[in-house]
């Protein structure tokens, strides 16, 4: 049995221990937010917080994972009470297609949580892991900013 | 007024929270997993098809060409690709045998466990070399030899473009299962009634017997136009022969080996003009790479062969296309659709002839390109909305050009520098809409619904994917009606819920359909003051309207069919006439420093100017601009597929690079608004637009920077190397 912290709650999983992160999240958890997009580390749609760093949940095996806490875009705002980096994807045009989108946010989210400046060139570096083939970034880039500087236009 | 405003992505919330469910995320209960067991082999016939002993295959559904009830075609433009090889497969990768399990692993296993033994049979890789034409072309203006007569120059070049993968984030995904007789398919898809086409031929049944709906998609880019008619068609035989819920996701390798990509391409030019740099005569050649089967790649070679000439008048031209099969998985849709290759080859070919003339490429395109009332090499006269002038202007004066030239020259000259600098210019035209009389045979249906409590809802068969549509479509329904945009929803494309409005494809989802989506709320608004007396102002009076105009049914439908333009003419046999009913158009510099060393190219600035007749929402807009934009980049300066002996060996995202965060640029984007009067408010198209020009610019940014031509993309350090040895 694993015993890890999931979105704040304890949580145990007791299936195969080196099942990908992403599948238990996905499948034993019911957290569909995390998607994959490559399934070998390259695109980060499957982004999640491990102990606040953020890593690929699928080159991660959930024994790995034991005593610790992952976080998934489910631990940011809802539909109807989104968190301040959700409202600046949502003004600023971060997101399109959507399917980068919950990877893009937890790592522009680990980026601002640990005090990462919010100008181009650091927020640029921070996403570099994360592909998005629909926005060319900049829209993203102005996001994150945004969200930081606690504008919402 | 809604139009005009950036209206927040009425799907945004659920994406941003991650509660939006593509098909992946969907909970089907009893649901089995499809793998497919494709041609190790570019040519060959099939010997045998074995089952490995040993494996539990009573646990498994095993489905071959024998199991298709109709027809084994996956229909589109021709009867030619069948959805399972059966006796001959034609190229690598191809769908031979399908399997499901309830468990994942296992179906991958299975999959692994069929042995199929071919007798191979001689390939052709080469385009060049293939003697089987899918489709020719063929346009003629003027005389061609008087041109060449006239001329006091001549140019010539040959240009080269190669394959790109649409890398949307989430791969193909579609699921199948049968209810109350109704087979019921949904998926990651852009063209629900091009599903439900193929599924009738293959299953024998009608649109009644069938249901196709869009779960959210994660991106398409042209890539979920054709196949997920295939992969539909798979998920439904492995469903019914189940007799369960069959799901088929693609992995990433599956995904990019397999499916569709963007049409190689050699473009040849000859080109005649006049000591003063006016074009006399252009006699263009482009031959297209459709792979092992017809796909959309006729469609795809008009589209090209109909842009091959560029946005400039010349008097006498000849363009001659064709695209051919090769032994190699069918090339398809990719945004551009054709007009990125033939538009790569006429703008870079504007920097030989500058070279052959001395005079400058932007001068040279000031003295030819179209201006209202030009006329194009099929014939058509540009009688409105013509902003490529005001576009190029726009582009040079922001980026500052000029300066930039000449600062760069200096900069290359000191050979102290640890880079080479350059910017580039490149122009284009895109036509909006389908082809020629392609709108006609569409014929296409939207609409909107009034309900009895009220709701309005928009019914229209073109999916969001990402672009905005749904938002866009409500922006431009509420307009048209003159009521908030907040009060209308969206409905999902359900075969069985909206009207046939054709493919979300060729740029036509905002112009086409959001045409007939205002047509459709401009009919509700007269029924409205008809028949209640006023366009309800509240939501309370609404209610109240939507009662009396519905008179007890449960719902009201206003829908509308596309109707030809009277001034739009086309002439197929011919290829004259109105090609489109109108082009978008754009200009964009690429501001470029390449490392001495490495030979890595850095993009610093990219500027453009697109006129798109009107942004509905101009944050959306400008999102498909960017995002165009840094697809075209790719394809210039990074993307690759690699193939060998006829399949992509690079076929993942480790070693398919698309561009990151680090290689995208910043973009300063202008919008030019010449409106077109049969468009929603103005509006032309913007999906394709932005993927035409960063190509030719960034080679002729390179060509500053170090003074060589390299026609062939993507421009690598490896291939700059190689032009600088």
């Amino acid at each position: 049995m694993i015993m890890l912290t999931v979105n704040g709650r304890k949580r145990s999983f007791d299936g195969a221990p080196f099942k990908r992160l992403i599948d238990a999240l996905r499948e034993d958890f019911k957290l569909t937010g995390t998607k994959e997009g490559c399934g070998e580390g390259e695109c980060g749609a499957c982004t999640v917080l491990l102990d606040d760093e953020p890593v690929n949940s699928c080159l991660i095996a959930i024994c790995q994972v034991e005593g610790r806490a992952v976080e998934t875009v489910e631990s940011l705002g809802a539909p109807e009470k989104l968190s301040r980096l959700q409202a600046g994807f949502l003004a600023c045009g971060g997101a399109q297609c959507g399917i980068c989108t919950p990877g893009m946010l937890m790592t522009a989210h680990a980026h601002l949580k640990s005090g990462g400046k919010a100008d181009d060139r650091s927020v640029r570096a921070a996403i570099s892991g994360n592909l998005c083939r629909c926005t060319g970034y900049q829209d993203i880039v102005k996001s994150v900013i945004a969200a930081a500087k606690g504008r919402r236009k | 007024m809604s139009v005009g405003k950036n209206e927040p992505r009425r799907d945004g919330p659920a994406k941003l929270t991650g509660r939006a469910l593509y098909l992946d995320d969907l909970d089907i209960p009893g649901c089995w997993h499809g793998a497919t067991v494709r041609s190790s082999v570019p040519h060959g016939r099939i010997k045998s098809i074995g089952f490995e002993p040993g494996f539990p295959w009573d646990e498994c559904v095993v489905v071959t060409a024998q199991d298709i009830p109709g027809k084994n075609v996956v229909a589109l433009i021709e009867p030619d690709q069948p959805l399972l090889a059966d006796g001959i497969v034609r190229h690598r990768e191809e769908a031979v045998v399908l399997v499901a399990h309830a468990d994942r692993a296992t179906a991958y296993e299975a999959a692994k466990r069929v042995k199929i033994e071919y007798e191979p049979l001689p390939p052709v890789f080469d385009m060049e070399r293939s003697d089987k034409t899918f489709k020719s072309f063929l346009i003629q203006r003027g005389d061609l030899d008087a041109g060449f007569a006239a001329a006091d120059v001549v140019v010539e070049g040959e240009y080269r473009t190669p394959s790109q993968e649409q890398a949307y984030i989430e791969n193909n995904a579609v699921a199948a299962y049968e209810e109350n007789g109704v087979l019921i398919v949904t998926g990651s898809l852009q063209c629900p009634y091009y599903v439900l086409k193929a599924l009738k031929h293959i299953f024998n049944r009608d649109e009644s017997g069938i249901r196709v709906v869009q779960t959210v998609t994660g991106g398409g880019f042209g890539g979920k136009e054709e196949y997920p008619s295939m992969i539909a068609g798979h998920a439904a035989l492995l469903a019914l022969k189940a007799g369960r819920p069959v799901k088929i996701v693609y992995d990433r390798h599956e995904d990019m080996a397999a499916t569709t990509k963007r049409h190689p391409s050699i473009v040849r030019h000859r080109t005649g003009l006049t000591k003063d740099g006016r074009l006399v005569a252009q006699d263009i050649e482009v031959v297209m790479d459709g792979g092992a089967y017809a796909t959309l790649s006729a469609v795809v070679l008009s589209r090209g062969t109909l842009h091959a000439a560029g946005a400039y008048e010349c008097p006498n031209v000849r363009v001659r296309s064709k695209v051919v099969m090769t032994h190699t998985p069918p090339n398809g849709a990719f945004r551009g659709f054709g007009a990125p290759q033939t538009l790569f080859a006429v703008e870079l070919h504007w920097e030989k002839i500058a070279a052959a003339l001395g005079i400058d490429s932007l001068t040279l395109r000031r003295r030819n390109i179209f201006k209202l009332g030009s006329t194009t090499a099929t014939g058509q006269r540009l009688l409105e909305s013509v902003g490529a002038s005001e576009c190029l202007e726009k582009t040079v004066k922001r980026s500052k050009y000029a300066s930039k030239r000449r600062e760069y020259d200096r900069w290359n000259k000191n050979k102290a520098n640890p880079s080479w600098r350059g910017i580039g210019l490149a122009v284009c035209h895109h036509g909006a809409g389908f082809t020629g009389s392609g709108e006609v045979y569409l014929a296409s249906r939207a609409g909107v619904a009034l309900t009895r409590n009220g709701e309005l809802i928009v019914l229209a068969a073109s999916t969001e994917i990402g672009q905005g549509t749904n938002t866009m479509f409500a922006q431009v329904a509420a307009d048209a009606l003159g009521a908030p945009a907040a009060w209308f929803s969206v409905e999902t494309p359900d075969t069985h819920k909206v009207p046939d409005s054709g493919p979300t494809v060729a740029s036509r989802t905002c112009m086409v359909v959001g045409g007939l989506v205002s047509r459709a709320a401009r009919e509700l608004k007269r029924a409205f003051q008809t028949e209640y007396g006023r366009v309800p102002k509240t939501a309370a009076d609404l209610k109240k309207a939507a009662a009396a105009l519905c008179a007890g049914a449960p719902a009201r439908r206003f829908e509308v069919q596309y109707e030809k333009p009277p001034e739009v003419a086309w002439d197929d046999a011919a290829y004259r006439g109105d090609a489109y009913g109108v082009y978008s158009y754009a200009a964009i510099t690429v501001d470029l420093e390449i490392d001495k060393l490495t030979y890595e190219t850095r993009v610093r600035r990219v500027t453009t100017a697109q006129d798109i007749g009107k942004a509905i929402n101009p944050l959306l807009a400008e999102g498909q601009i960017i995002g165009g934009s840094t697809q075209g980049l790719g394809w210039a300066l990074l993307e690759e597929p690699i193939f060998k002996d006829g399949v992509m060996v690079n076929s993942q995202l480790t070693n398919y690079v698309i561009p990151t965060s680090l290689d995208a640029p910043p973009f300063d984007v202008i919008l030019v608004e010449k409106p077109y009067s049969r468009g929603p408010f103005g509006a032309k198209g913007v999906g394709e637009l932005p993927m035409d020009v960063p190509g030719p610019a960034v080679a002729a940014a390179v060509l500053h920077a170090t003074g060589r031509l390299i026609p062939t993309l993507p421009h690598t350090p490896e291939r700059i190397a190689e032009a600088l040895k």
